[in-house]
Formats: structure tokens, sequence, C-alpha cells
């Protein structure tokens, strides 16, 4: 945030009183959403109501010993962030400050009154053209390129609200973002800094079917509940339940050029960790380190309430102006829940009529505006980018039915349903198959048939199927006992034991099953389905269902997942299988 | 410093000031009633005209007369390393007798937040010489993990033995044997004790004095009788002490704040008071933002020595994990110990039930040069077999053991050696992380290798002890091998 720096000062503009982040203040001319500075040490808010001569404004800073009868500042313009190369590497905090600078400025311990830009205003890039003078450029139009990370190519657009143009002037060179790189004869001059208000989303032409997968490298959700870039997703789980590590593990592991990570009201230390981790990390498509693509958010859950507020929409502006460039953007909220309860919390400090649980009544007009936000675009410039969402949801006490679940799950298309009770016996991801669901299945089908294998979607029935048959045969397993199930029955919970031990299970912390792709994913289900296939013909011959158990082969299913030279051990599993149980007829 | 004699209301904790020069929200004040009490409490609200007082010894004694002095400051606690050995109440007065406290600095009890960038990520092993935790749920330095009990549950015992027998263990340890004991570090007890009742508070004094451990403690107390209101300092009282004694003396410092669930009602009662529209079952909506406050200030700093890390407890009512105390605290710490009532009743000491348990941080604190190699691959295998033999238990009681085969009931022979042996080892009992890992193979090795899926072969050739399996699946493992043979 950078932009109240020069703006001039309102005169006579005072604080009526204070109530935690609330804060209301006379004699202010500020217009809805404007950022206002408040008090002697010019803690940053937004205006969020405003009736007659009184402002009311949410704080995003502590206001402890704030009096009334200080001054406040009116900065003319709404929350903005800074847009430019320089994002990616930086971590920041909800308003868009990066973490960085405020330790520089003050230390281990988060004080208040410190503003500082999003992007280095300093540093200098390397510029080059992809348009010549003379040349028409419109509104949006990418005229040259900054090699900003290892991995990403930062593309300078005009931005979309500027004039088009003939381009007059234009130089490769060493730049900062706030010089200017191009002129246009419409008086047009281009920096690579743009600014633009957090809460309305970046113009585009069109947004169309997404019909490519965002692989994961996680089992569960490639091979059974897949998202697609441009897609939305839920991640709900009460807690315990592994939401944060599968969160992490998209974030690692997704193949998307670009990934914006937010960590919304959550744990301290889990963002250290996160802070910690990614630098070390290496994207599994390129080699090059993770945080090249990366642009983490973390405003934790005792950093100040209003800054919660606005993080959500601090990330998907930054994701946007990528997916401008025509990156694929993965962008991942932990948790959204937080985010509502932010805006429960400041609701009620303006006591206005709550809606169900005490959430504001605008809860899911704000859900789903944040939502739509993500989609597979044509952008005004004609590249393709998507941003896909995936939002964490914590259902208070694992309620499904609270407003926050109910009102997320009516927006998104993927479901990933996180289950304490997996979570209990170390199964993990406690993705639970029975609740979880994904509608864009047949929409990337043919991906998944033409890039891994033709079967895919008939073996990923198969896998359903004998999940569904287990679930329901668990009930009576659970009256009368397994041995009273007939052969073929018991044999069909064998096999969707393996689908869960050595499909389903994913270990999130061993090196080689960490990420797996999808021809691995495929290969597995594949190598569960041979013994399916092989043990009931033995069933069929006569071998008795003890025996078919016994093999020593099929186990070495589970180490499949575990193993990095995965080809040739599944089809030694695989051979051994066949081997030992044609044996016994 | 201003003076009011302009008291316009009093309600419940609060009253109202009508003032004419504008005070700052969360400002301390002092209320003198017409006997001559000196209470002290905390702006809630401030405008030009009138501010909301949140009075924290309670209204009782106040009049409109009473006088009202702003001290233009907030509430700050005075700290210093003398504080040790100390018992203070609940707003941080002296009790105990012992001499004035002349402080080395006054600091803030609001405490800001730690930018999550200059965070240290907690890995190191803290050693409770419980089994269930140590094993199963690791504490790490810098954690803040809760114990969710129950009322009449014995968790001050717990809460007790692992203040008395937490270290750090020698190889971990980064400082060696610069402490004054055997322990390698200086560590130290913070106690916050908000609402309960004087015999509790007793017990733990006592415990304290009987061990030693009151002289590298220091204790808040704020008892069942005290008022509700002073329950919200009290927290930040203690951890403003232990953020000082850790991160500008290097302390380890182990927080301890009971009960937690006291904390929380009088959060709603101060709500209610303020008419504030309410959240779920008539807690505040701002109770996440305002236990996190709380919870968050535990950690380690890059570059300083010392840590905080907190052991809050909470009796859950009804014994309801869903209630929004444990579950909003379940959302901000780093994992939960739950208390037990059936285990409590089968004479399990301490009722540990690790199902529902976890730490979070246990992965980065526990393996190899921090624990052991094996730990890992070991507490999830416990936690598999533990959770098949919990199932099958509710099966025995409708089909009977007779109709299990015998893995079944060799699962269910774990399931009970599993609680009666390495869980209940009673409250006196200091384990080494080594003892218990080595009675964990030991129950483990019941169960065949075949079935220990997620324990690494090498891991399982060096510490499966074959001498236990052999009685009890000698069987099925020759029927297994037999097979086998038959197949190849």
């Amino acid at each position: 945030m950078s932009q109240a720096v020069d703006s001039e000062t309102e005169s006579e503009a005072v604080i009526r009183s204070v109530s935690g982040p609330v804060a209301t203040a006379t004699g202010l001319d500020a217009k809805m959403n404007d950022v206002v500075y408040v008090g002697d040490e010019g803690l940053m808010g937004e205006v969020i109501e405003i009736e007659g001569d009184v402002t009311t404004v949410q704080v995003y800073e502590e206001t402890s010993n704030v009096s009334p009868g200080e001054p406040v500042r009116n900065t003319g313009s709404p929350l903005s962030v800074d847009l430019g190369p320089g994002m990616l590497y930086s971590i920041y905090d909800g308003v868009q400050r990066p973490l960085t600078v405020l330790e520089e400025q003050m230390g281990a311990f988060l004080d208040r009154g410190v503003d500082a830009p999003g992007i280095d205003m300093e540093d200098t890039w390397d510029f080059s053209p992809t348009v010549e003078e003379g040349e028409t450029v419109e509104s949006g139009d990418i005229i040259g390129t900054v090699p900003e990370t290892e991995s990403i190519e930062h593309r300078v657009m005009v931005p979309p609200d500027a004039e088009d143009g003939e381009v007059t002037s234009i130089a490769e060179g060493e730049y900062t973002v706030e010089e200017t790189v191009c002129e246009l004869d419409s008086g047009v001059e281009i920096s690579m800094h743009q600014e633009w208000p957090v809460r309305e989303a970046r113009p585009t032409v069109d947004k169309n079917t997404p019909t490519t997968p965002l692989v994961t490298g996680q089992r569960i959700q490639d091979g059974l509940f897949p998202i697609a870039k441009g897609g939305t997703a839920a991640i709900p789980g009460p807690f315990g339940s592994g939401k944060t590590v599968t969160q992490q593990q998209l974030a690692k592991w997704a193949d998307a050029d670009i990934v914006v990570y937010i960590g919304c009201g959550e744990r301290g230390n889990e963002m250290t960790e996160v802070i910690e981790d990614f630098p070390e990390l290496d994207d599994p498509q390129t080699g090059k380190p993770l945080m090249a693509r990366t642009c983490l958010i973390a405003n934790t859950s005792n950093m100040p309430v209003a800054a919660r507020e606005s993080c959500v929409y601090t990330g998907i502006t930054i994701a946007e102006f990528y997916r401008d460039m025509g990156y694929d953007v993965a962008l991942m909220a932990d948790s959204t829940s937080r985010w509502a309860e932010a805006m429960r919390e400041i609701s009620s400090r303006l006591e206005e009529m709550p809606g169900e649980e005490g959430y504001p009544a605008y809860l899911a007009a704000r859900l789903s505006q944040f939502y739509e936000r993500a989609g597979n675009f044509e952008n005004i410039n004609g590249t393709d980018g998507s941003i896909s969402v995936v939002g964490a949801v914590l259902p208070p006490g694992g309620d499904f039915s609270e407003p926050v679940t109910q009102n997320t799950l009516r927006i998104v298309k993927t479901f990933w349903a996180l289950d304490a009770d997996l979570a209990e016996r170390r199964h993990f991801p406690a993705i639970n198959w029975d609740e979880s669901y994904s509608l864009y299945r047949d929409q990337l089908d043919p991906w998944f048939q033409e890039n891994v294998a033709e079967d895919w979607p008939e073996v990923r029935q198969w896998a359903i199927d004998t999940l569904d048959e287990e679930s329901e045969l668990q009930e009576i397993v659970q009256l009368v006992g397994k041995d009273a199930l007939p052969d073929d029955q018991q044999l069909t919970l064998e096999v969707a034991r393996y689908l869960r031990e050595a499909f389903l299970q994913q270990n999130a912390l061993h090196d080689v099953d960490t990420y797996c792709e999808p021809e691995k994913t495929y290969r597995i289900m594949q190598a569960i389905q041979t013994f399916n296939d092989e043990a009931f013909e033995a069933l069929e011959a006569g071998v008795p269902v003890e025996e078919i158990q016994s093999i020593d082969a099929a186990p070495r299913l589970n180490r499949i997942a575990t193993t990095e030279e995965y080809e040739e051990f599944t089809e030694d599993v695989e051979t051994d299988i066949e081997e030992q149980l044609r044996a016994k007829y | 410093m201003k003076e009011y004699q302009t008291i316009s209301e009093i309600s419940g904790p609060l009253v109202f000031v009508e003032i004419d020069e504008p005070v700052g929200y969360d400002e301390i004040v002092e209320i003198e009633t017409p006997e001559g009490d000196q209470l002290r409490g905390q702006v809630l609200e401030s405008s030009e005209d009138f501010c909301a007082i949140q009075v924290f010894e309670g209204t009782g004694g106040i009049d409109r007369n009473a006088s009202v002095r702003f001290l233009g400051e907030t509430l700050k606690m005075p700290v210093t390393e003398d504080l040790l050995g100390r018992v203070l109440d609940g707003s941080g007065n002296p009790i105990d007798g012992g001499p004035e406290i002349v402080p080395d600095e006054r600091q803030d009890i609001v405490g800001a937040a730690i930018n999550p960038y200059s965070r240290e990520y907690p890995e190191e092993f803290i050693q409770t010489g419980v089994s269930a935790i140590d094993g199963m749920n690791t504490l790490v330095r810098g954690q803040k993990l809760p114990i969710f009990s129950g009322s009449g549950l014995p968790h001050n015992d717990l809460a007790l033995q692992i203040a008395r027998q937490a270290t750090v263990p020698e190889e971990a340890s980064e400082e060696g044997e610069n402490g004054e004991d055997d322990e390698g570090s200086e560590f130290a007890v913070i106690f916050a004790a908000m609402g309960i009742t004087a015999e509790e508070s007793n017990e733990f004094l006592e415990d304290f004095e009987r061990t030693g451990a009151l002289e590298r403690s220091v204790v808040f107390a704020n008892l069942a009788d005290d008022p509700a209101v002073e329950r919200q300092i009290t927290p930040r009282l203690a951890l403003t002490t232990a953020e000082y004694l850790a991160f500008e003396k290097n302390y380890h410092v182990l927080v301890i704040l009971t009960d937690m669930t006291n904390y929380c009602e009088a959060l709603r009662q101060i709500g209610a008071a303020r008419e504030e529209v309410p959240g779920r079952r008539g807690y505040p909506g701002y109770m996440y933002t305002d236990l996190a406050q709380l919870y968050e200030r535990a950690g380690r700093i890059e570059g300083v020595e010392g840590s905080v890390t907190q052991i809050p407890i909470l009796t859950m009512p009804g014994d309801d994990d869903t209630h929004p105390i444990p579950d909003l605290t379940g959302y901000i710490t780093e994992g939960q110990i739950y208390i037990d009532r059936d285990l409590n009743s089968q004479g399990v000491q301490p009722p540990i039930n690790v199902l529902p348990s976890l730490s979070r941080l246990m992965d980065d604190g526990i393996g190899e040069g921090l624990t052991r190699e094996d730990h890992g691959d070991l507490s999830d295998q416990i936690y598999a077999a533990y959770a098949e033999g919990e199932d099958l238990r509710d099966l025995v009681n409708i089909v009977g053991r007779e109709a299990l085969d015998e893995r079944d009931n060799t699962y269910l022979d774990f399931a009970d050696r599993f609680e009666s042996e390495f869980v209940d080892q009673g409250f006196e009992t200091n384990r080494e992380i080594t003892e218990t890992l080595d009675l964990g193979w030991e129950l483990i090795s019941m169960l065949d290798t075949a079935y220990l899926n997620r324990i690494d072969e090498e891991l399982i050739e060096k510490y499966y002890r074959q001498d236990v399996s052999a009685d009890d699946a000698e069987d099925e493992a020759s029927e297994d091998s037999e097979t086998a043979e038959a197949a190849d």
C-alpha cells in the first residue's frame, strides 16, 4: 500500500469514537471504501459506512490507546494493491505490506502505523519490448517482458483503464517499476507498476468452459475428484483433519504457472512452516524453486481482523494480474471461514442486523462475488488465462449445515470432504470418497483419455464402484462380522482395502509419494484392478478366499506409491500376483 | 490525569462515564468508591463525551458518586526475572506475602502479533515423560497444545505431571549444559489460573512446593470467587510475563492456562452486559480473534534462544467438542490432547485417548537426530492398529470374541495392552522417549510383520521383536509361510 503517501491532508476530520477495530470519524469527506489514515499514528483503515457527517472506518491495525479527537486523513482512493514485477517470492500481510520489510522496520513483533509499498519501487528490472514504435496498442495489450524470476516471464501490459494509442517511444533497458517504459501518442505513459482496487475484478472479455485439469499430483484428487484449470473447489474439514496439509500439497504440486497462497486467519507457526518450507522446494514440472512462481499472503489469526477481511481480495487481485498475462493461476485460500468470521465480527461491531448464526446478510453475496472471480478467461489482450480457486472451509463442530459451508457449496463445483474419522486412523489425505464430488469429471475426461490412458474413465468408475460397494458391505460387517459374508464379498472388501491403502492414501511427508503424476495414479489403479480380476478368476476356479488373500505379492501393491521407479516394480507385482494366483488352480 | 465524578450508568461489570476530554481505547481507569476502595478497569468504548469502562474487580460498591481517573495508558505488566517463585493474584499483585516487586520494565499486556516471517518453526522435541504424549502426540517447543477435558477428570494431574517432568533431552538440546541442573536449559513455568476453585489452586501450589518447581514458576491466581472480568486480563498478564522471560531473558517458558472455559464465560458475560449481538451459543462473534490473541502468543523467534510453549486446559461443557470453546480453540492451537471419561473410569492414568488427540507439530519434532528414526512410522502404525482394535470392540459387543478370527483377536489384545501398558503409566512415572518407543515396539510386535504396512521394511528388521510375536502369532505366521511356499 503506498497510495497515501503523497495525498493531501484533509483538515478537521477527527475521530469521534473507537471500539476495537471500528472507529467513527466526523468531518471526513470520503467515499465508500476509501482508504483513510486514523489517529496520530496514522493507522490504515477503510471507510465502510457513511451516515450524515459520521463516517465509519474499519481499522487494519490494533487500536489500543487511540482516542477521539485525533485526526483522520483521507487518501481519496479505495484499497488497492501495487501490481508489477517483484510480487513473486514475496510474503505479504493482508493489505500487501511485505513481511520482510515490516521485520526490518519494526522487529519481530508487528507494530503499528508502518506503511510499505507492495513492490520494491527502487529495484530495477530488465525490460525488453515486444511491440515497436508506431504500432497501435490497446488497453491490456502486452508491450514487453521482464524476467521476473527464473521460471516466470513477467509481461508488461497497458493498464486496462488506459486509452488506446500509437507507441511513440519504447526502449529496452533497466527500469524501476515506476519509470515510464513506453509512451503513446495519446499521452499515456506506461510503467511496469499498476494499481488496482482490490474489491473490483479486473476486466476480461469472456469466460470459457474449462477443459484442462489442474493436475495436483494427489491421487484421490486427480484420480477421482479432479478440478479444472479455472475451476473452484472447497475443502471443508473439522479441525485436525489435515485441511492445511491438503492445501499446502496443492500449492506445492499443482501444475499452475503461478500460485497465490492466502493464509487467512490461520496459525502463526503454520504460516512460518510455509514460509520456511516453500523456498526450499523445487517445482516438479520445471525443477526451479517453487517460490519463483509463488506469492504468499499471511495474515495470521492474531493479526488485525480487518486486514483478515481484505486479504482474500488482495490475493485474488494479484492472481488476476498474472491471469491477464496469460498464465494459469491457482489460488489457495486457507481459510474462507476465517474471512467470513472477520466479516461477521466487523458487522457486529457496526450493529448490523445479523443473518444466520450472526453472519451478515450479505455473506452469500460476498462469497459468490469472490468465487466468480475464478474461471477460464479470455483476456482483453487476447490471451487465455485461468484462475482456479481452492477455498478451505472450517465448519464449526464439523457441522456442514452452517452458513459458510452451505453458501460455498452452492457455488463451487468440486468438493473434497475431509473427514476427522479418517484422520484419526491416519488415513491421509483424509478425503472422504463417499461424500466428495467433482462436477468437472465429464468435461475433463477427454484430456485424461488423450494424455494418460484411453480407459481412464472406466478404470476410475471401477474404483468408485468398488469403494461404494465396500461402504455398503461395511455396514453389514459391523453387524455380523466379516466371516459371515459370502466369499465374493469378502474378496471385494480385500480389493477395496488395497484401493484405500495403496491408492487413496498418500504420504505427504514421503519424498517420492508426496507427488504422484497422473500416469502413476492410473498405473496404481490399474494394478489393483489386475489383482481384482485375477482374484475373482481364482475364486471362480474354486480357490478359497483365504488363500487368495494370503498371497505375498498383493501386499506389495502398497509399496508402488513409495517406489520411485514404479513402472518396472508395478509390472513385477502384477506378474507375481498373476503367477501366484494362477498357481492355485 | 483527569478525574470525573460523572458516572451515568452502572450495569453488570460495566460503568458508563460522561467525560469532556477524549480518552484512548483500551486505556486503564482507576475508580475510587465512596468507601475508599480502589478498583481498576479498562475503556471498552470511547467516544467524545462518554465512555464505557469494564471494571476488573466487579462493580460492587460503585455508586454514581465514585470518582473515575483515567491513567492515560493501556494496561501494563511490570516484568522482571524476580517474578520467578512468586504467587500473584489475577490482576498481578503479589499475594504470597513476599517483598514488593521492583519491575525492570512495564510491558503492554495486549502484546503485538509476531511477524510470521520472524518466527522460527518449532521443531525441538520436549520430553514430557508421558508415553501417550511423547510417543503419539509429541510436544515441541513453541507449540500450543491444549488439553480437552471434562468436569471431574484429572486434567490437572496431567498438567502437573507435564510441568514437573518436561525436559529437552540432552542430544536435542542446543545449549548443552549451562543450566543449573541436569536439565540442560533454563526452564520456567507460568501458571495462570482463571476461575478455578481454591482447592484446585492449592493442589497446584502444594505440588509446586513439594517438587521445588515453585522457584522456577510464576503463579497467577484468579479463583472461582474472584471477579469474572478479571479473568480477561489474567492470561494476558501471564503471557506478557512469559514473553518477557522467553524473548528477553532466554528462558524456555511453559505456560499453563486453566481453565479456558471460565475465560470464555467471562468473555460472554461482558459481551452480554454490553448488549452485543451474540454469536454461537451466546458467545461473542469476536471470540475466535480474542482466543487467537492469547494462543498465538506461543512460539519461537528467529535469533532468540527462549521459547513460549502453551498448554491451555479447557473443560468441554457436556464433553462436547463441538461446543464453541473447544471448537474455536482446536482451530487455533496446534493439536489437542483428549482426556477420556471411559479410560478414566477404567483407572487408566493419565486417561489420554490418543485417537482424537493430535499434535500438528509432531512430524517435524521427531525422527532421526530428534527422537529416533523409527518414531514416525511406529506411531502411525500404533494409531492404525489401535483404531482397528477400537472398531472391533464394537463388533465384539454384538457377536462376541469367539466369532472373530485370529487376526482380529490379536488386534483386540493389542488395543487392551496398549491402554493398560502404554497409556496407563501413572501420574508419577517419568518415561524416557526410548523407553516409550521400545514399549511401542513390544506391543506392535504382537502383530505379524505382514500387517505393518506403515513401517519401513528396514525399521521392521531393526526393531521388530521376534520374541513377542512368537507366542501370539505363531500359528498364523507358520500358516502364512506355508501358503506362500505352496504358491511358489
